[in-house]
This record gives C-alpha cells, structure tokens and sequence, in this order.
C-alpha cells in the first residue's frame, strides 16, 4: 500500500504537470482569439488574412475576409474551450491519483493520514485541489484560474515528493487523540482553502491593473482572466469560508494542548505563526468590510496571510524547535 | 473595531466659542483610535510584534536555550533582554499593541452597541417615496388581503415585519450586527480569561521516580521550576501528594518511536484515602485544584556508594534524557556525607564523591558507549566519570542536582579519579579501596502541575467568539418595502377594481444572492394571492435595477 501510495503521488504530479500544460494552452489559444478579434471587426480585413491561416486562395473580398475570420476565431475559441474542459479533465484525474495516494497511505499506516509534514502538505493540496472543483461547479467562468492552481500544485505536491518524503510510521503518543483528528482535519480544510483563496487573490492583482491599463509584464498575463471584481469577490467568499474553520481549529489545538501540555496557549513557534496569521487574516476581512481601504491593499493582506500560512507549514517545522515537532525529517 | 460603512455618521457638532484644547486632543485622540485604519495597523503591528517571540528562544517556552544563547551572543544577549525579547509576549511593547487594540475595540463596539439595541428595539423604517429607485424593484398584483396578508407572508419568512396603513416594511439580518458585537466583545472575554489564568494561575515542574520513598507532597519547594501568578502564594496550593508506582512505555521496534505511555500513581487528596490513579500523554489527572500533565520520562540508575569506613549510601539519580531516540541520560550521582568518620563525626569536605555520566538503556556493542540504540532496557550501562574533592554544595550557591559545578573543577577543588563502564551488578572499586555499585534502575517521569483558572472562561468565550464570527460572516442585514395602491386607473389590470403592489428591496451590504432572494420573496406574496390573480407570479415584472 505504501508503494502504491508513492507511485500514486508520483502519477499525480505528472497529472497536475500535464493539467497546467493544457490550461496553457487554453490560455494561448485564448489571446489567439483576441489578437484576431477586434481587427476582424473594426479594420475589415486589411491584412490579417494570414493571422488566422484560414484566408485561402488569392485576396478574398472584403466580406468573406472577415466571414473567415470569425469562423477561424471561433474554431479557435471553440479549440481554446476544448482545450479548457480538457485541462479540467486532466485536473480532475489528477486529483484522483491524489487521493488514491492519499488513501492508501491512510491505510497503510492504519490512521488519517496527516502524521507528518509530508503528509500533511499532500492533504492540504487535496483539500486545495478539492475546492477548486466546487469553485468551478458554481462558476464555470472562472476556469482560466485553473493555470494558476494547477501550477501551485505541481509545487506543492513536488515539494513534499522531493523534499518532505517520510516513511509511514504509527503516531507518536502525543498526537494519539482524537483531537488530532478534529484539530488536524480543520487545519488542514482551512489551509487548503487558504490555498485555493491565494490563487484568486494574485489573479485580481494582476487582472485590476490589467483593467487600469498597464501593459508590463506581469498584468499582461491576466488579459484572459475573468473579470476582477469576480475575482475579488471569489477571494473574499474563499476566505470567510475559511476563516471561522481555521478559527475553530486553533481552538480546537488550545484544548488538545491543554490536555496534552497543561496550557491551552503557550506561544509554541507553531502557535505564535497561527496568531499570526489568524491575525493577518482578521486584518483581510477587516480591510476588506472597509470602504475607504483599497481592495488591492486587503488582497495583499490576503497573499501575506497564506504566506503565513506557508511560513508556519514549512518554516516552523524546520527552522524553529518546538512542541509541533512532527515534520518527521531530521 | 468599527466598519465605517455600517455606522451613521456622527451629528455635526455645534461649533463652540472656545473649545477647550486638551478636551478637543483627547476627543481627536479617541476618534483617532477607535478609527478602522488605526485599528488595522495596530492589527498589523500585532502580527509583525510576534513573530520575535518565535523566532528568539523565550524564558516562558524554554528557559534552557534562552542560557544558551546568553552564551554564544554574550554581547547581543544583554540588549535584547533589556528590550524584552526573552519575554516578547509579556513585553512592554507587545503588551502596549493589544492594549492599544482592545482599547481602540472597546471604543468602537459600544457605540454600535448602542446603536444596535436602538434599531433591535425600534421598528423598520418606513418605506422610501419611490421604490423603484431602490436597488431591487418590482410590481406585481396585489394579492386579495393587501398588506395585511403581505406582512403575514413576510413573518412566515421570518421578516421583521412593520405595517403602517397601505405600506409594508420589514427587515432580516440583524444577526450580522449581533454575530459581529459578540465576536468582538467575546475577544475582551478571552482576554480577561488569559489575564485570569495568569493573575491567579501557577504551575510546577519536577522529575518524579518511582517508588514509595520518592514521593512527594505538593508544596512550592518540591518543585525544580515553579511559575506563580501574582494573586498566588504558596499556601493557596491544593494539598495532594503523589507516588508513582509504574511507568509503562512502549516503542516501535524497528526506530524506537515511543508509541504509548501511562504512569500509574497513587494519590491522596487533602488527607484523605490513598487512592491509584493512571495518566498518560493527552490525558491528564486532573486533581482538585490542579492537573497533572506528563511531559516526560527516563531511568534513574541506583547506585550504592561504600566508603572508607563501610558505610554505604544508596540513592536513585535521575539521568536527564538527551534528547535522542535511545533515552541515553545524562545526570550526576553525588554523596556529599560520604566519609564521615563514625568516631569523631566530623567529616572531612576533601573527600566527597561525586559520579558523572551517561546511561544507556542499551548500550552499543563496542564503543564509543556515548549513545543508547533502544529506548527500553535492553543492555543498561552506566558510563561514569568519578570525581573526589570538595564539591561546593555547602557554599549555598543553587546548583543543578544534575551536573556537576564545573567551578569546583576548574578551581582544582574537585580531582578526577577514574572512568569506567559498569552493568547492572557491576562493582566499580575506587582507587581508595571505596566502591560503588549500580544496583539497577527506577523510571522516572517529568511532571508539570498546573491550574489555570481562566480556562473555563476561556473555553465559553473561545465558543461565543465562533458563533459570532459566523454570524457576522454570513448574516446579511437587508430590507424590503410593499406599497399597495389602486391599479392604474387608465385600466391596464384585467381585473378592474383589483391593486398593485409596488415592491422593493435593499441589501444593507454586499450580498449577490439578494436578487434571487427578493424575486423568491415576491413570487411568495404574490403566490399569496394567486386566487385572486389567475396570471399568478408570471405577471410580476421583475425589473432588477
């Protein structure tokens, strides 16, 4: 089971890969259709028969020029959607083999499976992966995102894979409770939404300066992305979804270490970074419920609130001493 | 902490002849706090003024590497301590950032408080002229009770519910203000409960060995470490005394992973019976007045000290686990009454002993014998160092009972005499005829004894927190108004005589799914009236915006 678990992380990875690959596909054919749209409608077809490879035979009449051109546009358009559903496909596989080996880890070692950091990152990234589905079941516009999540997948699950890879062994006593069930799990659904409300969170950066007109490098890429107030409005429904179970988890861990440690806060490094971040992410709703406070400045917030995250996920464990110590690298 | 869009904004204030100017500074001072953005920063300070705390080693959470790193930044050690980074969260400045938060949170939720009562006590607000400026507006046919009948629609939906002659207004949501004010005034709870919990809070920490002899009784100076709060002395401490009887652990055999514990102890509470109790990791006796919490456990080698004059001392000596898989421990076993002369009673300090050194529970097969393989007992071995000479216990200066003052050594004062590697039985004979032999082992475990006052407080308000952050997450304030008036008198109704009813509705904020709500709500008042309409709700014209 065990081997079938590492090989099943291994599949994913290439599925996750392979996923982002057709996203970005979708996402050149996507500016394709734009770089061939507009001039098809407003410069009636002065010379950009060739773009679209579809002018066939000597110069075409003004009128089947541009016919041309909307049939190439949408084969294009319809190409690009195809490819879209497909990397959603993939994604979806993917996201299977993800939880195959998620299962079948939890089987081998006879408990959940989030003894370790390894463990933990796998889960959080299925949790993650999850979610987006349902994102998109509820709007299927937001699509394009997929690139994005499926790039941060491809370096989540890589990096427990390559850098977090730990035998499964049973739980140490410390985490033999059903706390660590109830504590852990909430952890780690908050953080995999964390995760997939960071995805949104760029994307709006990027998109709102897009729509305020800059052109450099990095808005550029968000001329396909779905609209920014969606985008923001998506970043913000993610994150107070989220922020009440990551707030009921690190109640949850205060009475577990009361029980286990004697104190229920004790600013343990893993528990100072959850104030941080619970913090941090008071500060996004905060900002964000805030008229007079930009909503570039409270997705910020948001993307300094997942870096947090991170900070706590892997910096803690293996910078910082502490009771949490159940990375399991040495 | 105050969302500027929901409060109504302050009535202008008459202009003074001569404000006085400290009143208007404290005033600006105070609108200045209680402000949103200044309330958002002191949120960011916050953030950023703990993560000292979890990056420099802090005396609350391991004294140990706070001495350590007083040693190896001799220079940087003193200043920072002087800023309180040791102690970052009881620091002045750490201290400084929440106070200024809670205050600046007090400052605006009681206003909004006040204001929420007001418009929890008062009725919905009559309906605008022209609703179909309202965000959400439709007519429709009225249905055959009028606005009786609508209002009845509408508490069936759980809507507030306001009737003034022809016109309906009603409200819903008003648990967005309530979850918001509990969330925020159950943070002051919290608050109170950690403050609580540390005024009148204490704990202890201390290595218990096995066995009837080395019990103990709780009382401040049975304790290595103690942690009193202010409000506590050492007479409020709950009178129970304790013995550990067994300690069980077990550990995987393939890396010596610990995989269960339990320490069984006998417990006598406030002179009454002795009675056994059990306790493990995650599950703690809980005492009256206090809880016992494992933390963690090791062997104590016995050893029987002979000397000069045939008189032997026997003592279990805790050996502090390293920290390593095998539980090799490191302590010290010293007899400083060794050699008293039994005619003269005089004992000469020259010649105190004392034994340093490693225990493996399972030593390696060939050397170096520095590191255990297996945490269980599998080839116990101590491997001492004995030191003779005056061991400076009687100077009065507090030492560890588990090292040896390395002052004394240095000073020449204590000699090194010998090393050897002894197994259970073994008798190490000195070169001063004296001997020492390692009898065997008692597990010891280490305990923390605590009491927090504040943790049920904490608990309940932890609770009310959530509840309240949910409510203000998803309760959304929002109103509806319905007009009943004479159809057209142009006689567009098929049904002459009959009315319309204008309807229109307003998120107080950002709520999408409000337009789907407030078509579903009319099509409900309408439906109302479907007997008396027989084009029923598909008459209503819908016209968001």
């Amino acid at each position: 089971m065990s081997v079938l678990s590492d090989q099943l992380v291994t599949f994913s990875i290439l599925a996750y890969l392979v996923a982002m690959v057709v996203h970005a596909v979708e996402y050149a054919l996507g500016n394709a259709r734009v770089r061939v749209g507009p001039p098809a409608r407003e410069l009636v077809g002065a010379g950009v028969g060739a773009a679209g490879g579809a002018g066939s035979g000597p110069e075409p009449a003004d009128g089947a020029a541009t016919a041309a051109q909307r049939t190439a546009a949408q084969r294009t358009a319809a190409r690009a959607r195809m490819a879209g559903l497909g990397a959603v496909a993939v994604t979806v596989l993917a996201a299977l083999l993800h939880l195959g080996a998620l299962i079948a880890r939890g089987v081998a070692a006879d408990r959940m499976p989030w003894g370790n950091m390894y463990e933990f990152v796998l889960t959080v990234s299925f949790i993650g992966v999850a979610s987006w589905f349902v994102v998109l079941w509820k709007r299927p516009t937001l699509r394009r995102l997929g690139l994005f999540l499926t790039l941060v997948m491809v370096l989540l699950v890589a990096t427990a894979e390559l850098l977090l890879y730990t035998p499964i062994v049973p739980l140490v006593p410390a985490l033999n409770s059903y706390w660590f069930i109830i504590h852990v799990a909430t952890i780690v659904f908050s953080s995999g939404i964390f995760l997939l409300g960071v995805v949104p969170a760029g994307a709006f950066l990027m998109r709102a300066g897009y729509e305020q007109g800059r052109r450099s490098f990095p808005y550029l890429l968000a001329k396909r992305m779905p609209a920014a107030a969606a985008l923001e409005r998506l970043t913000f429904v993610l994150h107070a979804f989220s922020f009440p179970i990551f707030t009921f988890a690190v109640i949850a861990g205060a009475i577990w270490a009361e029980a286990a440690w004697g104190r229920a806060w004790g600013w343990d490094p893993k528990e100072t970074w959850a104030f941080i971040s619970w913090v941090v992410y008071a500060g996004y709703l905060h900002a964000r419920a805030t008229p007079s406070v930009k909503r570039n400045v409270a997705s910020w917030l948001a993307i300094l609130g997942f870096l947090t995250v991170m900070m706590n996920l892997f910096g803690v464990n293996l910078f910082f001493e502490g009771l949490h110590s159940y990375g399991g690298l040495d | 902490m105050t969302v500027t869009d929901d409060r109504p904004a302050p009535p202008a204030e008459t202009p003074r002849r001569r404000p006085n100017p400290v009143l208007a500074l404290l005033r600006n001072s105070w609108r200045q706090l209680t402000s949103m953005r200044t309330a958002l920063v002191l949120l960011f300070l916050l953030a950023i003024a703990a993560i000292p705390g979890s990056v420099l080693p802090q005396r609350g959470v391991n004294p140990e590497d706070v001495r350590d790193y007083f040693v190896a930044y001799p220079d940087l050690a003193p200043v920072l301590d002087r800023l309180g980074a040791f102690d970052a969260f009881s620091s002045v400045w750490f201290s400084a950032i929440y106070l200024l938060l809670f205050t600046s949170l007090v400052g605006c939720i009681t206003p909004r408080l006040r204001d929420h009562v007001r418009a929890l006590r008062s009725r919905p607000p009559a309906a605008p002229k022209r609703l179909d400026r309202l965000p959400q507006h439709t007519v429709f046919a009225a249905p055959a009770g009028g606005a009786p009948e609508i209002a009845a629609v509408l508490r069936r939906h759980r809507w507030r519910v306001e009737v003034r002659g022809d016109e309906v207004s009603a409200e819903k949501g008003y648990l967005k203000e309530t979850g918001n004010l509990l969330f925020h005034a159950s943070m002051v709870v919290v608050l109170i409960g950690v403050a609580i919990g540390s005024w009148y809070g204490w704990s202890g920490n201390r290595v218990l060995v096995a066995g009837a002899d080395n019990a103990f009784c709780n009382t401040q100076q049975q304790y290595a470490e103690t942690s009193f709060g202010p409000q506590v002395g050492s007479a409020d401490l709950p009178r129970f005394c304790l013995q550990l009887d067994d300690f069980e652990a077990r550990f995987l055999e393939s890396n010596g992973q610990p995989e269960f514990f339990n320490a069984k102890v006998t417990v006598d509470e406030n002179g009454g019976a002795p009675r056994p109790a059990e306790f493990s990791v995650n599950s703690p006796l809980r005492l009256d007045g206090a809880n016992v919490y494992l933390l963690g456990h090791g062997y104590a080698p016995v050893v029987r000290y002979t000397d000069r004059f045939g008189r032997s001392q026997t003592s279990p000596n805790p050996f502090l686990t390293t920290g390593d898989i095998g539980l090799t421990g490191e302590g010290l076993a010293a007899f400083p009454d060794a050699n008293v002369d039994p005619e003269t009673g005089e004992r000469d300090p020259e010649l105190q002993l004392a034994f340093t050194g490693l225990y493996l529970p399972t030593a390696p097969q060939e050397g170096p014998f520095v590191r255990s393989e297996f945490p269980t007992e599998r080839n116990p071995m101590l491997n001492l160092v004995a030191y003779r000479g005056n061991l400076g216990l009687d100077a009065g200066i507090p030492g560890s009972v588990y090292e040896l003052d390395q002052r004394q050594v240095d000073a020449g004062r204590v000699k090194e005499i010998g090393t050897k590697l002894l197994q259970v039985g073994e008798v190490w004979t000195l070169d001063d005829g004296t001997t020492l032999e390692f009898l065997g082992t008692e597990p010891y475990i280490v305990l923390s004894v605590r009491y927090d006052p504040g943790s049920t407080l904490l608990l309940v308000s932890s609770g009310t927190l959530l509840l309240g952050l949910m409510g203000s997450l998803f309760g959304r304030r929002r109103r509806v108004f319905f007009r009943v008036r004479p159809a057209d008198p142009a006689g567009e109704s098929s049904t002459p005589g009959s009315s319309l009813v204008d309807a229109g509705g307003l998120p107080r904020v950002d709520h999408p799914g409000f337009a789907d709500e407030f078509t579903r709500l009319v099509t409900a008042v309408s439906g109302a009236g479907r007997r008396a309409d027989p084009d029923g709700p598909a008459g209503a014209r819908v016209g968001a915006e």
